[in-house]
């Protein structure tokens, strides 16, 4: 049964295969009945080798497909590495990535370009397969590219929106550059233990290395590096809100649950490099608090929906990578579960809202949907709420939670990771509510003509109760107590170290951050529903610092004017190649000697006899004075 | 024998496809297509039976062909065929068809001269992966070089003269450099023994003072970075492949510059191991200049095979980085670059053919929009884009990640630099592939997509580049002796003249 493994990443792989070489010529129904079933299967397959594998006692299982390269030692394959962390990963990106294919059916409907869709989204599901079930750092990176690459195709699908394009390269470009590092730290892996191979590293590394080993400090910023990228933290977060271009399905799938945790992924899969490496675990940690703050902030100002959705992700993300930095590796990979749950739903709400209002992207121009929509009003609300972390009912506040209570209670958290969590929580509780009165509530701005058809509503659905219920599997000591997923992990990912004699005070930690939670919610509904005029004269009279929040902080300005001009610029200055001005500076002056020596050949006698006469002065004169 | 009728296939095919022309123009094309279809398949066949051939001939090099040729100056017919020269064998042979394939329809007058030159250069690169005696090399080293500059000179676009002089300036001046060296270890090796040969085998070890080896080397050197090219000496590149026909720029770029490549491994690391480790620094960081400097130029460039270009000058930095890294991964990372970036820059300026054909410019704001029209060709362009930029999965990738991490036990610094060279790729090549085939469409002709002939190029090497990206070893396996003897050349060389020379005995000249 484990042995069918292959076909998980084969068949997207497949169906992408065929949509590309036959895709225009079949027929639509074709087209989603090979692109949808695809993924379907590849998820069923992955829950028939999950249930084997988990009810087996091994702690890892490893399958080779075929050797890759093998020159002087350097000799990675390709091979699968499945153990409880990447089963968990690939059983969110074929489960989700199903019913995100389902809904892309009904959302993609009109649009001429619908093989190519999906011929994209079973290639991108392919390399994500990849990314997670790597078996060495190498084929990793051939996952970290190619789901690089879906990206970029699928953000830039309408391509002849010249926006788009400028966004979809945006993405490659600035993931690239944390591609860049990661692949120097492969380099200096590689250097070290002579193998890419994951398990390896992760074993012989700490007898390599002592804590605080300047070589895995280097080497675990690099890998940081490729996960801020990917996961658009901080400093590379840039690319995300403007990948929203693409369809919203790609923003559900590639840039909410999948892709952009591939760097909390890799983090966790080569935690061993972290913890011997203290000063990177607390950049992660850093970045990661920092960047929820940030995110929060601008989440707080966006008008587009779906650009709400985008720095909420960064700040989740955020969220993440904190959990990250403390060592609360399960935690962290909780909440990308849920956070793949919840923000999909979400997505695929809000594309759904935007379809239906003909590609209207600004809220406020929206409102009153909740009697239009109620399908998609009240899971959207679920994923709001879960987002929000509104308490005991949603996932959302379970995973949170966790990380909350971890930032504090963790050994290597302190009190300002606390705080920064804290208050982030509560600026997301407001910006999401924020978002759902604006939408849903208050008075009708627009005209719905139809209802979101059952090939949408159902993946909506299905992802609400996940929203709601997927917490359950991980309780805390103060309510219920249950470990599944820590426990699942537990052989993989070790389990974090508390603060000695700190565990009494989970109550309180979850006390305040209900409140807080809660006041958001509160402060969401007073500024928007309660008091409409509000926002507008707190925005005019702060207009400074909303337009620093609206624009993410200046980022853009800032690697416009550092980067980009000064490239662009050095570039159309050297257009010319100034090189090559040398050798026509040769060639100038050879033709200026000829017509020199020329003009002595003019033909006129009198001119030779002058010369003749000229230099017999001077060879008298010489031999004279010689 | 085999090894003489790779290049009597390509004199005499070039000969009839010219005078066919007197009867009919289609003939000559048919002509050297047979030809070229011949030699691929003999060349798959060695390829395919390399594993038999190498037990029989007991050493790495795999068939051996001389006669006696001025036997007085020491001067043989001395063709010799390795895992590497056959691997360039069968990639000269497929560009080859693909380039007579792509002048089908874009070629109109002197059709069988044309062919003849083509078929000429092939012979004379062919020669040049073949031959085992320095004059000889010299000898092809030119025939590669006449044929090419009538083929920019006289089939090329506007400013096509210019180009075909700049061309023939630069690579002659530098293959004159050469040609002294030769001459200067020929002498050195016959004062040294009082055996005056042009031999490689034989002049492999010979020893100098160190002042000697260095001026020897520089010589080589110049006719290899010259061809290569290293920048600074890559200003007649961009401007032969923008002007040079289609074929004209896929040989260029596809196997001319990798004689350059192959010029560096054959004789400079192993006719003068320690002058080349002593320049190997220089050589690395010439080669970091190369590419950072080639990927700014191609960024802005807007003549789409100018563009092309630059990106050639760019992944040509990564040969020198890797041949003088001095290990065997970076080296084989040199040699899978040699192959694959034929194909994919090859590629590139097939598709740059291909939408010259249909809208008679090569000028990048006048493009846009085209995959509206032409989604065939957009996903091969794309796939190619992809390739240049050394996306993973496609065989630039294995290519340019072995050159680094190879380069990165030489120096730390320079590969570095070198990687950040991947970024500026993604840079130009998300640049060339969007501005042609995203965007509003720029033109409102109707432009027709790939036709079957087109197809036919492009589809083998999508299938190619992709398995190459895939399965590589295979390639890296029959390249692997060679390229050890690259690498041992410092530290080994006498005992591989121990290692070679009976078996040269043996054969008494004769392969099989």
């Amino acid at each position: 049964m484990m042995d069918l493994l292959w076909l998980v990443p084969a068949l997207p792989f497949l169906g992408a295969l065929v949509l590309i070489l036959f895709g225009t010529r079949i027929s639509r129904t074709m087209v989603a009945v090979i692109g949808v079933g695809s993924v379907g299967l590849a998820a069923l397959i992955t829950i028939l080798v999950g249930t084997t594998f988990i009810s087996s006692s091994e702690s890892s299982f490893n399958l080779l497909l075929w050797s890759w390269i093998d020159v002087a030692g350097f000799s990675p394959s390709f091979a699968l590495h499945l153990d409880p962390l990447s089963l968990i990963f690939i059983f969110v990106i074929t489960f989700v990535g199903f019913l995100i294919h389902v809904y892309s059916t009904a959302f993609m409907a009109g649009d001429e370009g619908f093989s190519r869709f999906f011929a994209y989204l079973n290639l991108f599901v392919c390399s994500m397969l990849f990314l997670v079930l790597a078996d060495n750092l190498l084929l990793l990176y051939l996952g970290w590219e190619g789901v690089g690459l879906c990206s970029f195709l699928l953000i830039g699908f309408w391509y002849e929106d010249k926006n788009n394009g400028d966004a979809a390269r945006k993405a490659f470009i600035v993931t690239r550059v944390g591609d860049t590092a990661m692949a120097i730290g492969l380099f200096m892996l590689f250097d070290a233990f002579g193998t890419l191979a994951i398990p390896e590293i992760l074993a012989q590394a700490p007898q390599v290395w002592t804590v605080g080993s300047q070589t895995a400090v280097i080497i675990a910023l690099l890998l940081l590096g490729g996960a801020v990228g990917k996961s658009a933290q901080l400093p590379l977060q840039t690319w995300l809100p403007d990948a929203m271009a693409g369809p919203s399905p790609v923003s559900a799938l590639i840039h909410a649950a999948t892709m952009v945790t591939a760097g909390v992924y890799l983090i966790a899969r080569m935690h061993v490099m972290f913890e011997l490496a203290p000063l990177a675990q607390q950049c992660v940690a850093i970045i990661g608090a920092v960047t929820l703050l940030l995110a929060g902030f601008s989440a707080l100002t966006q008008y587009d929906l779906k650009r709400v959705l985008a720095y909420s992700t960064i700040s989740q993300i955020g969220y993440m990578f904190l959990a990250l930095g403390v060592g609360a590796w399960s935690a962290a990979v909780f909440h990308f579960m849920i956070h793949a749950f919840f923000k999909a739903l979400l997505f695929l709400g809000a594309g759904a809202v935007i379809l239906l209002l003909h590609h209207e992207h600004d809220m406020f121009k929206m409102g009153g949907l909740r009697k239009k929509l109620p399908a998609v009003y009240w899971t959207f609300l679920i994923g709001a709420a879960s987002l929000a972390a509104i308490p005991f009912i949603t996932a959302g506040f379970y995973s949170k939670d966790n990380i909350l209570w971890l930032t504090f209670a963790s050994e290597k958290g302190n009190v300002w990771f606390f705080l920064a969590a804290l208050f982030g929580a509560f600026i997301t509780s407001a910006y999401t509510f924020r978002m759902v009165f604006v939408t849903f509530f208050g008075e009708a701005k627009s005209t719905v003509t139809h209802r979101a058809g059952n090939l949408m509503t159902v993946p909506l659905v299905v992802l609400a109760i996940l929203s709601l219920v997927g917490g359950f599997i991980e309780l805390p000591h103060t309510i219920g107590h249950l470990e599944l997923l820590s426990d699942l992990l537990s052989p993989v990912l070790p389990s974090v170290i508390l603060r000695p004699g700190i565990a009494s005070a989970e109550w309180a930690i979850q006390s305040i951050s209900i409140i807080l939670s809660l006041s958001g919610v509160y402060l969401a509904y007073y500024f928007y529903l309660k008091k409409p005029a509000l926002p507008g004269k707190i925005k005019s009279s702060f207009a400074g610092i909303h337009h620093i929040w609206f624009t993410g902080w200046g980022f853009d300005v800032l690697y416009q004017t550092i980067f980009i001009r000064p490239f662009v610029w050095l570039s159309t200055m050297y257009k010319g190649d100034p090189v090559d001005k040398c050798y026509t500076g040769i060639v100038l002056l050879t033709d200026f000697m000829h017509r020199v020596f020329a003009k002595t050949q003019g033909g006129i006698l009198r001119w030779y006899i002058m010369g003749l006469v000229i230099g017999a002065i001077f060879i008298l004169t010489l031999g004279l004075l010689l | 024998m085999i090894l003489l009728w790779f290049i009597i296939i390509l004199f005499v095919g070039g000969i009839l496809a010219w005078i066919a022309e007197y009867w009919n123009a289609s003939i000559s094309r048919w002509i050297s297509m047979l030809a070229l279809i011949i030699n691929f398949c003999l060349a798959s066949y060695l390829l395919a039976a390399q594993n038999e051939i190498a037990i029989l001939s007991e050493s790495s090099w795999l068939l051996y062909y001389r006669i006696p040729w001025i036997p007085s100056f020491g001067i043989s017919f001395y063709l010799a065929l390795d895992g590497l020269s056959l691997v360039m064998l069968i990639l000269t042979f497929f560009l080859g068809i693909l380039a007579v394939l792509t002048s089908w329809k874009e070629l109109q007058y002197k059709i069988g001269f044309f062919h003849f030159n083509l078929l000429w250069v092939l012979a004379g690169i062919t020669g040049v992966f073949l031959t085992m005696d320095l004059f000889l090399f010299y000898f092809f080293w030119e025939v590669m070089l006449i044929p090419m500059y009538l083929l920019i000179g006289i089939w090329g676009h506007e400013n096509r003269r210019y180009a075909a002089f700049k061309f023939f300036i630069f690579t002659q001046a530098s293959g004159l450099l050469m040609f002294v060296a030769i001459l200067g270890l020929y002498f050195v090796h016959g004062n040294l023994t009082g055996e005056y040969t042009f031999d490689y085998f034989k002049l492999l070890g010979t020893t100098f003072s160190p002042e000697v080896g260095r001026w020897l080397m520089l010589g080589f050197l110049a006719a290899f970075i010259v061809k290569l090219p290293v920048v600074p000496f890559h200003s007649w590149l961009p401007d032969a492949h923008a002007e040079a026909p289609t074929a004209g720029s896929v040989i260029l770029a596809g196997l001319l510059l990798k004689t350059g490549a192959y010029g560096l491994l054959r004789f400079v690391v192993p006719l003068f191991p320690d002058a080349a480790h002593e320049i190997a620094p220089w050589a690395m960081l010439l080669g970091v200049i190369g590419i950072l400097y080639g990927a700014l130029l191609a960024f802005s460039q807007t003549d789409l095979k100018r563009l092309v270009a630059y990106t050639s000058v760019s992944h040509m930095g990564f040969v020198m980085l890797g041949v003088f890294a001095f290990n065997e991964l970076a080296v084989q990372g040199v040699v899978m670059q040699m192959i694959t970036h034929g194909i994919s820059t090859g590629a590139l300026f097939i598709i740059a053919g291909f939408i010259y054909e249909r809208i008679h410019t090569r000028d990048i704001d006048q493009m846009g929009g085209f995959w509206k029209q032409m989604p065939f060709m957009g996903t091969i362009a794309l796939i190619f884009a992809m390739a240049s930029l050394g996306l993973p999965g496609l065989g630039n990738f294995v290519a340019e990640f072995l050159t680094l991490v190879g380069a990165w036990k030489a120096s730390h610094t320079l590969t570095i630099f070198a990687t950040l060279g991947l970024v500026a790729a993604t840079v130009y090549s998300l640049r060339f592939l969007q501005s042609v085939f995203n965007g509003a469409e720029m033109t409102h002709v109707t432009l027709p997509d790939l036709s079957l002939r087109e197809k036919l190029m492009v589809v083998p090497m999508v299938i190619f580049i992709v398995w190459l990206g895939l399965f590589p070893q295979p390639v890296l396996n029959t390249v692997k002796r060679s390229v050890e003897r690259v690498i041992s050349a410092q530290t080994k060389v006498d005992d591989i003249r121990e290692d070679l020379r009976p078996g040269i005995a043996q054969k008494g000249g004769e392969d099989e």
